[in-house]
């Protein structure tokens, strides 16, 4: 830009950047039509008609939707209302987005042909303008997809925490009301909700360290026995030892739910009974070994990946490191905490917190192997239920979708405080793009 | 002496090691497959090597009338190959743009991508189901199918971005001196380079709907809609005992190829994953 202002030396002093700004806001695409970029201006003035056109009504209803949510029972449906509302809510952010980039387009022209530049040729605008757009064109599919798939639905139950959505108060037949953060409050002060909260939020903790933990720490382990050079036999047992992170979770579970099943699991009926005697251990009924038996089929799931990873990682480190340690007389316990460990753990720390996180929400292993169960007094989740199977029954075995809503939503804020704390330090953000 | 002596016990540690995972890696598989090929339904008749060798049930899951199977085994191929195909496609075009384009709102998508990952999928699900509802895609494959391509945007775009930033941009700039067009330095430049990540991509969205019980669960209703893991899941949910074998044999038809396909490509999931996750 800067060559053309002197190429042409043409200075327009009366063109004038606030009316064009001005006319931009009354109405999008007049500010263009002011430069003399009629294509420009044209298309945008269609944009603006059609939207008002066909989306004004509907904006109308949603926004006095998700106000009111519906007045009268049975006619308005509140769950509609609220969707529709929030689609409202979406389509303005873009319009806005939108009408901002054609004033701040309107009055950055015009301060250029104030300054003497002048228009390209037709053919040249069309070019610029699919040079500027290709990168919407990129992602505007995707970004429709996500908005409808993903965000939509999120902003959706974020809105249910804050409402009185359940089994007793469902529309059509009754109107939802905006609570505030009764639900929430209710979680806190309720007597069963907040045992059930509290128990079943320390055992989710307990899972996510223990299970993770024990994932990692028999990966390394065997990661560190199948990298000793005298080892023969290699592949084969490399292949063994993966084998669990090759067969699909779900069957595997379901085969370990039938294993452990109290009356006529092979577990008590193979190995516990003959050998301990007695009537077995109650693997299904006691929530104290539910958890020691989910634990272990978690570690049984998980550590193969842990394996995979590390035994990458192991074979990457120079063999000059151990020789220089040996030449200084190290033992192989300080060998590997000095050596092994931060080359391992500095390589594949975003992947293990991933593992952590992963196994905060491990909803398959929790529901498919007992549902969560058993049961237990005095609180309305069973003894293993973790919070994400536990907002899985309040959804769709109670209809309780307000707490459910509520509850979903803590667990986001927690992990994206944990996770946000941990990626901020990644290179991604810092690398810039150059178009 | 001493040391060869030390040498050999700390071997039959390493083997015995060995050698207990072995057993309890194969234990489970093993015995699944010896039920599968029990001939009563009843877990409390079978055991783990059979007395009477019979392929009954394998036989009633393509014969019977009331079993659905190849249909679950049909609707979980579409779905997994279209999910990876329509994947690769939107993941590869967002994230190129994330990572060679300057744009409005650059910054805020990278981290909008990362705290929508942080919400379990779970809580979107009331809302997924209004919707697909509400344009009449409930209990249908290709309603199935959006949910999926849509959900795996935030993750795998940071995936993919990840790898395009180690690719040098001297490449895409010097074709564009030549005269490349957008599209042409996206395809002819970018795409080649990006393969490894992009199979890997493919072979996620591939497995991700085959294993997945929860959405499924949600959104199809009929029994000859069901994907193979919710149709599995039902066969021993209703009546445990009565139908494990049949579950057993159907779950080996899935799990033995999917297995041998994870085995031969798990190289080449471990350094797509190492390379595009570590550097973020």
């Amino acid at each position: 830009m800067a060559d053309d202002q002197l190429v042409t030396g043409n200075i327009n002093k009366k063109h004038n950047p606030k009316l064009a700004m001005i006319l931009s806001i009354i109405f999008a695409g007049l500010g263009q039509l002011y430069n003399k970029r009629y294509l420009k201006g044209f298309i945008f003035i269609i944009l603006e008609i059609a939207f008002i056109i066909t989306l004004i009504d509907f904006i109308g209803l949603g926004l006095w939707g998700i106000i009111t949510l519906g007045t009268i029972p049975v006619t308005d449906h509140s769950i509609f209302l609220l969707v529709y509302g929030l689609i409202s809510i979406i389509i303005i952010l873009f319009a806005v987005l939108f009408y901002f980039l054609n004033v701040h387009d309107a009055r950055k022209q015009a301060k250029q042909i104030k300054a003497g530049w002048k228009a390209p040729s037709l053919f040249d605008s069309v070019k610029e303008g699919y040079d500027k757009s290709f990168v919407y064109l990129l992602t505007t599919p995707g970004l429709i997809l996500l908005v409808f798939t993903v965000v939509l639905p999120l902003l959706f139950a974020v809105s249910l925490a804050f409402t009185n959505y359940d089994l007793y108060n469902s529309p059509p037949r009754n109107l939802l009301d905006w609570v505030g953060f009764e639900n929430f409050k209710s979680l806190l002060t309720v007597p069963l909700w907040r045992n059930t909260f509290f128990s079943v939020f320390s055992w989710t903790i307990v899972w996510t360290l223990v299970a993770t933990s024990f994932q990692i720490a028999l990966g390394l382990f065997l990661a560190v026995l199948a990298n000793d050079s005298r080892v023969k036999f290699k592949k084969f047992f490399r292949t063994i030892l993966i084998l669990p992170w090759a067969v699909p979770g779900f069957v595997s579970i379901l085969i370990f739910a039938a294993m452990f099943n109290d009356d006529f699991g092979t577990i008590n009926r193979d190995i516990i009974i003959p050998l301990f005697g007695g009537s077995g251990i109650n693997w299904l009924s006691d929530p104290f070994y539910t958890r020691i038996a989910l634990i272990f089929i978690q570690t049984w799931l998980g550590y193969p990946f842990i394996f995979a990873l590390f035994s990458g990682v192991l074979q990457s480190i120079s063999k000059d490191w151990y020789e220089a340690a040996e030449v200084d007389g190290a033992t192989r316990w300080q060998k590997f905490k000095n050596i092994t460990l931060p080359h391992v753990l500095f390589a594949t720390a975003p992947l293990l917190i991933i593992q952590y996180t992963t196994n905060f929400n491990n909803f398959n292993v929790i529901y498919l192997f007992n549902e969560g169960g058993p049961a237990v007094k005095g609180q309305n989740a069973g003894g293993t239920d973790i919070l994400i199977s536990w907002v899985y029954k309040l959804t769709f075995e109670t209809n309780n979708f307000s707490m459910a809503a509520a509850i979903s939503l803590i667990i986001g804020i927690l992990i994206s405080l944990f996770a946000i704390f941990q990626f901020r330090k990644t290179s991604s953000f810092k690398e810039e793009g150059q178009i | 002496m001493n040391r060869k002596l030390k040498n050999t016990i700390e071997m039959i540690g390493v083997y015995s090691v060995f050698g207990f995972m072995s057993i309890m890696i194969l234990y489970p598989l093993l015995w699944a497959l010896g039920m599968s090929l029990n001939e009563g339904t009843s877990l409390y008749s079978s055991s783990i090597i059979p007395e009477n060798w019979s392929l009954v049930h394998y036989q009633w899951l393509f014969t019977d009338p009331n079993s659905n199977y190849v249909n679950w085994y049909k609707n979980s191929m579409i779905v997994s190959g279209s999910n990876a195909i329509l994947s690769v496609i939107m993941t590869s075009l967002v994230a190129y743009a994330f990572s060679r384009y300057k744009f409005v709102g650059r910054k805020a998508g990278l981290y909008t991508f990362l705290i929508l990952q942080m919400f379990p999928a779970m809580m979107a699900m009331v809302a997924l189901y209004i919707l697909l509802n509400l344009i009449g895609l409930l209990d249908t494959l290709s309603g199935l199918i959006l949910i999926y391509v849509g959900g795996q945007i935030p993750f795998n775009a940071w995936l993919v971005k990840g790898y395009l930033d180690t690719i040098p941009r001297e490449l895409d700039e010097s074709a564009r001196i030549d005269g490349a067009g957008h599209l042409t330095v996206f395809v002819k430049i970018i795409l080649p380079l990006a393969k490894p990540i992009l199979a890997v991509v493919a072979l996620f969205n591939f497995m991700t709907p085959l294993f997945d019980f929860l959405l499924p669960s949600i959104i199809l209703h009929s029994q000859k809609n069901y994907t193979i893991a919710l149709g599995l899941f039902n066969f021993i949910n209703d009546q445990f005992s009565n139908n494990f074998t049949r579950f057993a044999a159907g779950a080996m038809l899935i799990a033995i190829p999917v297995s041998i396909i994870y085995l031969f490509l798990q190289k080449y999931l471990i350094s797509g994953l190492t390379s595009g996750g570590t550097k973020g």
